[in-house]
């Protein structure tokens, strides 16, 4: 039976990049189904009830939701090729331990940075540029955060990379001029077609942003 | 089973200590407990998860993993016996995702609803309930445990906490929302979660729960970040 695969999604969200990079380094065919938040389709809300929101892969028929989830499950489903957890338990304990530390922090620090004012700017850009740091001593001299193969850890952060400029210019500060070796790394994900067809477009990306901050107001 | 330098850092009130602890002996895997003083972390924490400085840290062969889910993972995959989580992929993301429910939303509302007055905490308690609401729709039809059989497992260990913490949180922060007649399937489930004797004799005493959670609503906001 071949498998039916769909990914509902929208495309500025990084939780949903993380699904499409996932799928692609498996090469696994699916139907990406953009999902207008502001009128969630009938089978958003059916697939995702307790959240609504979207990544939510669906396969034969079953939803898996939160992004985190969906990429462990698709490494464990097409687990012939490009493995992207570690086989060996601390290793493997070690790259959800950091995926779940993005998970909690990377969203929000992002945010305030693209919309705090003055002296909150001040803080977020310092707090969000610390957690960077902190990525760029657990990275050290490795090529990917797994080691010498692009994984679950690396998928976890890279789709914040395609937000950067968005915060640059909200922030008004260079991530690169702070962090070099994490842009670097980002770099070097890029250059995988699975990751590079992933992201959307920076520039696209800062038109949404700033359309999001005018609708609500802030400038 | 031996556990060879296998070191459990926690408290004897954490609730995310003990479900490591369940998991521990579920699999018959000996370890030391060693006690933490939140407010006085020893150098070993503040080694070992110098990210959070939280517990519980488990410690195996002099190699740290932190974060409750993220232990109970690498236990399940290093000890084989007695397995917690299924192999069945479907089955694994569905545990996670209600776990990652639980510890989010569940847990939050229950911090407002412990630590707010009024509105504030009107809303958390309405959080709550809409979260119990779900869980209830989970298990409700499941023959016992979450996975519909007859043994525990890692949804079960994560949602536990509720089945014994959870009444000192309504009574010490002054709310009430659990309800048996409401959540019928859910109170059945603790009934039988409380049952099982890995989990009957690996409880923390009701006076001890009790003095704690006095100390954290005298501590206020701030004692979230201690605690764990």
């Amino acid at each position: 039976m071949a498998d039916k695969v769909i990914l509902l999604d929208f495309w500025p969200s990084m939780f949903g990049m993380r699904v499409r990079i996932a799928l692609a380094e498996k090469g696994v065919e699916y139907e990406f189904r953009e999902e207008d938040l502001f009128n969630k389709s009938p089978l958003l809300l059916k697939m995702n009830p307790v959240h609504k929101k979207i990544p939510v892969l669906i396969h034969n028929g079953k939803p898996v939701c939160e992004s985190l989830i969906a990429v462990q499950y698709i490494d464990e489903v097409w687990n012939d090729k490009a493995p992207l957890l570690p086989s060996d338990p601390y290793r493997k304990a070690h790259a959800r331990f950091w995926a779940d530390y993005v998970d909690k922090k990377m969203y929000d620090l992002g945010k305030n940075v693209s919309t705090k004012k003055g002296e909150e700017q001040e803080a977020a850009n310092k707090e969000f540029i610390e957690c960077l740091k902190l990525f760029e001593g657990e990275l050290g001299d490795k090529t990917y955060f797994g080691g010498e193969t692009f994984g679950f850890c690396d998928v976890a952060l890279i789709t914040f990379y395609s937000w950067f400029k968005t915060f640059e210019m909200c922030g008004n500060f260079s991530i690169e001029a702070e962090c070099p070796k994490l842009i670097a790394w980002a770099k070097r994900c890029m250059e995988k077609e699975s990751v590079a067809k992933s992201l959307p477009d920076r520039h696209k990306l800062y038109d949404f942003a700033l359309q999001v901050k005018k609708m609500n107001g802030i400038e | 089973m031996s556990g060879t330098d296998l070191k459990l850092l926690g408290t004897k009130e954490s609730l995310f200590t003990y479900r490591i602890v369940w998991a521990l002996k579920l699999k018959g895997i000996e370890y030391e407990f060693v006690e933490e003083d939140l407010f006085n972390k020893s150098p070993l924490l503040l080694e070992s998860n110098p990210i959070y400085k939280k517990v519980p840290v488990l410690i195996h062969g002099g190699k740290p993993i932190s974060e409750s889910l993220v232990i109970l993972d690498y236990i399940d995959e290093t000890w084989k016996n007695n397995p917690i989580l299924s192999t069945d992929p479907q089955e694994r993301a569905y545990a996670r995702f209600w776990a990652k429910f639980v510890d989010e939303k569940f847990y939050e509302a229950s911090i407002k609803a412990f630590f707010l007055t009024g509105e504030d905490q009107a809303k958390g308690v309405e959080s709550i309930a809409e979260a119990l609401q779900f869980l209830e729709g989970e298990i409700a039809g499941k023959k016992k445990f979450f996975f519909g059989g007859e043994a525990i497992g890692f949804l079960d260990i994560v949602v536990g906490w509720i089945a014994h913490w959870f009444q000192f949180v309504e009574e010490v922060g002054g709310f009430k929302v659990m309800d048996s007649m409401k959540y019928p399937a859910f109170d059945s489930w603790t009934k039988n979660f409380l049952e099982v004797p890995v989990i009957k004799e690996n409880l923390p005493p009701h006076e001890e729960l009790r003095r704690v959670f006095q100390g954290f609503q005298q501590m206020g906001l701030a004692a979230v970040g201690a605690k764990e």
